[in-house]
């Protein structure tokens, strides 16, 4: 399976029909069991472009393509949101099961499969907690055993832990590193954060501002498993340097539009 | 000692006064007191009892009404056109609410006639509404239907609008359609609304029940008390009053632990 996303461009218009340029030739692609880190200053349309690989929005020009066919499933994305995006009316449990009715699956199977998956992100003991009654960090491991449980081709993450604290956020960049190397999918992950794409990423999209267009590609050279102690090596280090001089004069921009 | 000096400014709290304070004996002590001094003008023909009869006057009455059944006639005829009413009203409002809410043509058709037709006090329509359908049992139900329906659709229609988008383009990538995610997101979405809703029409309802009694009708409470005035029967009047505060009382507990069973997640 390849997910090709060929020349996207996204131009909003207002309702007094002025445009803004969201997204410019945007192209690239995401390989079988690939990590892809979308990178970029705030307002570089990386949720756009995620909505639309997702679907949940149309591009002005180009198309996204899922390549390559598998037997047992119709191809399909998911979706870990920013803000949980869990159902409030729903327990741990029912939330992570909704894919699974979608998909007409027989209750005994749904409860297995939301079984590993809740064991996979270490909730057990929270299934019939409401949302409220949970953490932020608690929330998004929901969200994740949630998308993860459709069986994916991709799944995608918009900036999932920027609403966590800094300490739960490193924490939960282990355990995505993990996840990923346990379920072995095709991830895309978008963030803000250089030190966490290089810590996550096969590859690093870097994205200019807007309109967002790719300044670099840049390939991840280090090994896997990634564990903590990798953000003290030279090697990852020089990394964070490398995508942050590509993003410096776009973030310093940004800054001073908004001054 | 340093050169700051030795006054000391001891912070107060500013808040003091925003602290709530309950106040659990006085509330049913002054309830007893004022029954009391009804009771003793009443009593003392400081005001004649046929204006103002006493409490226990009125107590005995209604004891009276409640064994000859008198009460229950009146009580269970205005209960049946509220409860026939306010259900229908519920459904048809439930539905329209999310056919305006989620729809674009219902909600370019729909709006302006709510608009139109939301201002126009509902016992108003109550003699179109006899001319119509006749004098009997349909019409009382039809205001009452009428007055509860606006309240909820017109909740149902906002509570419809702020169905976090979200929580669709979640139900969407995790493989909902159209009408599943009406089902599965916008009616758990709305039932706060709903609720809320039928706080309000139960009101209403209460309000229309006995208006249009009064304008025409030979049963319920509305009808009770009218003719208990023409007679002058100032205590079947006062046990008329009492029973739709019994019913208000009722009706608030009831939906309260409808609440509560039907929101789980908001307690």
């Amino acid at each position: 399976m390849r997910v090709l996303i060929d020349h996207i461009s996204k131009t909003y218009t207002d309702r007094k029909g002025g445009r803004t340029e969201t997204l410019q030739d945007v192209n690239f692609a995401i390989e079988e069991n690939e990590f892809v880190v979308v990178v970029g200053p705030s307002g570089c349309g990386k949720t756009t472009l995620l909505n639309i690989i997702a679907g949940l929005l149309g591009p002005s020009s180009g198309q996204v393509i899922i390549e390559g066919r598998r037997l047992n499933s119709k191809p399909h994305t998911a979706v870990v949101f920013q803000d949980y995006a869990l159902f409030p009316w729903r327990t741990v449990l029912q939330n992570i099961v909704y894919g699974l009715e979608e998909q007409r699956l027989i209750k005994s199977q749904q409860l297995d499969i939301a079984q590993k998956y809740i064991a996979m992100v270490g909730l057990q003991g929270f299934e019939n907690k409401y949302p409220h009654q949970l953490s932020g960090g608690m929330k998004q491991r929901v969200a994740i055993a949630r998308a993860l449980a459709t069986d994916p081709w991709l799944l995608m993450m918009d900036e999932p832990f920027s609403a966590l604290d800094a300490q739960t956020r490193i924490l939960m960049q282990y355990e995505i590193s993990r996840i990923w190397e346990e379920t072995h999918k095709s991830f895309l992950y978008i963030t803000h954060h250089i030190q966490e794409a290089v810590f996550l990423g096969d590859r690093v999209v870097v994205m200019s501002r807007r309109p967002g267009k790719i300044l670099e590609i840049i390939p991840i050279g280090l090994p896997r498993p990634r564990r903590e102690n990798l953000v003290n090596d030279k090697p990852y280090l020089e990394y964070v340097d490398l995508i942050w001089n590509h993003v410096k004069d776009q973030a310093k921009e940004a800054l001073e539009e908004k001054a | 000692m340093s050169p700051l000096g030795t006054e000391r400014t001891v912070v107060q709290d500013k808040t003091y006064f925003l602290q709530v304070k309950e106040h659990p004996w006085l509330s049913l002590i002054s309830f007893i007191i004022i029954l009391l001094v009804w009771e003793f003008v009443s009593r003392g023909q400081w005001i004649p009892p046929l204006f103002l009869p006493a409490p226990s006057a009125i107590l005995l009455e209604g004891w009276g009404m409640l064994k000859t059944g008198l009460i229950f006639k009146h009580v269970l005829a205005s209960l049946s056109r509220i409860l026939l009413g306010f259900i229908m009203a519920c459904i048809v409002g439930v539905a329209v609410g999310i056919l305006i809410g989620f729809f674009s043509i219902p909600e370019a058709v729909g709006n302006p006639l709510i608009a139109a037709t939301f201002p126009i006090p509902k016992i108003a329509i109550l003699p179109l509404l006899i001319l119509w359908l006749g004098i009997g049992e349909p019409s009382k139900v039809a205001v009452i239907a009428l007055g509860v329906f606006f309240p909820m659709v017109i909740n149902v229609y906002t509570g419809v609008k702020n169905v976090d988008p979200i929580l669709i383009k979640a139900a969407l990538s995790l493989g909902s359609n159209r009408w599943r995610i009406i089902r599965k997101v916008i009616l758990p979405g709305i039932l706060p609304m709903v609720l809320a809703g039928m706080k309000l029409g139960i009101g209403i309802a209460l309000l229309l029940v006995v208006a249009a009694e009064m304008v025409a009708a030979d049963t319920g409470i509305g009808f009770m008390i009218l003719t208990a005035a023409d007679l002058m029967e100032t205590k079947k009047l006062m046990v008329g009053l009492i029973t739709l505060s019994f019913l208000g009382i009722f009706f608030n507990w009831l939906f309260q632990k409808l609440e509560h069973f039907f929101i789980p997640w908001k307690h």
